[in-house]
């Protein structure tokens, strides 16, 4: 089995503070890959990074794109910035800890969804507007809130909105800041339960970012661990969090209620 | 199949501690050393694997016996690889060829669990909405087998394990101990492993049942499967173990 993604030596400073450091793993086809760590433990940079929402001090992402299948594999830094949208439009996805830095608010939850069909190509108004519908009964949305403004909408509804958002234009890979974070645990129970159904139907993989260990021992089939911008554990979720090496993991671990 | 991949297949396995490996045995695992430490208490180290080591072939049902602390669960995580050893091989037969579990990196240790090994663990993780079928459906799903015959395969499995039909469909988190095990054995019973291991398959079950799971076991080792258990039920142990490995504890 070959990755879909090569992350190798991946650094991010702000002024003193490390808050990536080289950072390398590789992620392959169908897998979650979770990262674990406290706030400020340089997570969400990193992700950022990957995506090149901000320019990384060094490193390479590689990205093998199954669409192109003999193709070169893409070099995320070097490629243009068109090249990069392109690519976040049509084979990436971002997933916000926000639904509403995800969301567009001031068009309905159906043009959220439509939005992105239209900018991957789709013109045919009728079957947009089909489309959409299905993805609202996917992720559980009533379909006559369709033509609502999402700012009308309850957080978990907002954030399995994004979600669909995401997920309508088919992405191969994507990534989720915090999914999770501040729902109600009925809600959360939903969107988890709905976000493994579709990795598996829709072979996705994902990088799953979240403090949350509950979660990871749901949905993540391997762990990193970081702590002070640095990897410090990895391995499959149930090893990492099962058996413990680094001090920094056995302290996250025992912190938890219920592993 | 390329040329190169062939003459890879047919060249004799040696491990990396350059010993050859039994043709006809399953999984081989040679001095396994495993300790913990706690680093949060001090940094406390205590062994519990010192050295030990275990061959199964098709068929075989061992035993592991011993005192409760004295290392049986960790030796059976580690061939999981759910603890990881300090040192040691754990050498499994993974799609025609050797593939050494201690040193497997995550994702061949992913597909070497979804084929090659499966374990009965004695708690059942269970999944918030998700119906019992689906939850025990799922790692035969993951071999590729179509969901209508899988979850059929279940289905046979929850009733000559007299789950009760009407839990069939709604979410194990309300279960019983004794409904939940089932479960987790319809859950690996449904694959065809070459080697399953077993953590107290029977312990939460009344006899009727402890029965149907003694048969379920015999019939995996007339497949040629090889099991690794702990059972603490004497009897359940005598009606299906061949071998036993006994551990010793800790002074």
């Amino acid at each position: 089995m070959k990755p879909l993604l090569d992350v190798s030596n991946l650094s991010k400073t702000y002024g003193a503070v490390r808050a990536c450091d080289r950072i390398s793993f590789s992620l392959y086809p169908g897998q979650i890959l979770g990262i674990i760590g406290e706030s400020g433990s340089g997570k969400s940079t990193l992700l950022s990074a990957i995506a090149r929402q901000i320019p990384a001090d060094s490193g390479k992402v590689t990205y093998h794109s199954p669409k192109n299948g003999t193709g070169e594999p893409l070099d995320i830094f070097s490629i243009s910035e068109s090249e990069r949208r392109q690519l976040m439009r049509n084979e990436w996805g971002f997933v916000r800890q926000h639904a509403r830095d995800g969301l567009r608010m001031k068009v309905t939850a159906g043009a959220n969804i439509g939005e992105r069909l239209m900018d991957t190509g789709h013109r045919h108004y009728g079957n947009i507007r089909t489309e959409a519908k299905r993805w609202l009964e996917q992720v559980e949305i009533p379909t006559n809130r369709m033509d609502d403004l999402p700012g009308t909408f309850s957080g978990g509804m907002q954030q399995r909105l994004q979600l669909a958002r995401v997920l309508v234009t088919q992405p191969r890979l994507v990534l989720m800041d915090e999914p999770t974070g501040g729902l109600d645990v009925s809600v959360q129970a939903r969107l988890l339960d709905l976000m493994r159904q579709l990795v598996r139907s829709l072979n996705l993989s994902v990088i799953l970012v979240t403090h949350d260990i509950g979660v990871i021992r749901l949905l993540a089939h391997r762990l990193l661990v970081m702590n002070c911008g640095e990897v410090v554990e990895q391995g499959l979720t149930d090893q990492v969090l099962d058996d413990p090496h680094h001090s920094y993991t056995q302290s996250l671990i025992s912190a938890t209620l219920v592993p | 199949m390329s040329d190169q991949t062939y003459l890879l297949e047919r060249l004799p396995v040696f491990s990396p501690s350059h010993k050859p490996l039994p043709d006809e045995a399953l999984l081989c695992a040679r001095d396994l050393y495993k300790g913990f430490t706690l680093h949060n208490q001090g940094g406390i180290h205590f062994p519990v694997l010192e050295g030990v080591s275990l061959i199964v072939k098709p068929g075989d049902c061992v035993a592991l016996e011993g005192a409760s602390g004295s290392g049986k669960s960790t030796f059976m995580r580690s061939l999981y690889a759910n603890y990881r050893v300090d040192s040691g091989e754990i050498w499994i037969k993974h799609r025609g060829q050797w593939k050494d579990i201690a040193t497997a990196q995550a994702h061949e240790l992913i597909d070497i669990r979804c084929y090659s090994l499966g374990y009965v663990s004695q708690f059942l993780r269970v999944i918030p909405r998700v119906s019992a079928v689906d939850v025990a459906a799922e790692p035969l799903m993951d071999t590729g087998v179509e969901p209508t015959v899988a979850k059929d395969k279940v289905r046979s499995l929850f009733s000559r394990l007299n789950l009760p039909e009407r839990l069939w469909s709604i979410s194990p988190t309300t279960f019983s101990g004794g409904e939940k095990q089932r479960v987790n054995i319809a859950r690996a019973f449904a694959v065809n492993y070459p080697v399953l291991l077993l953590d107290e398959p029977t312990s939460a079950l009344d006899a009727d049942n402890r029965s149907v799971v003694v048969q379920l076991i015999k019939e995996k080792k007339q497949q040629g499967c090889a099991l690794i258990g702990i059972f603490h039920d004497q009897s359940v142990r005598k009606q299906v173990c061949n071998q036993s490995l006994t551990f010793a504890l800790h002074d």
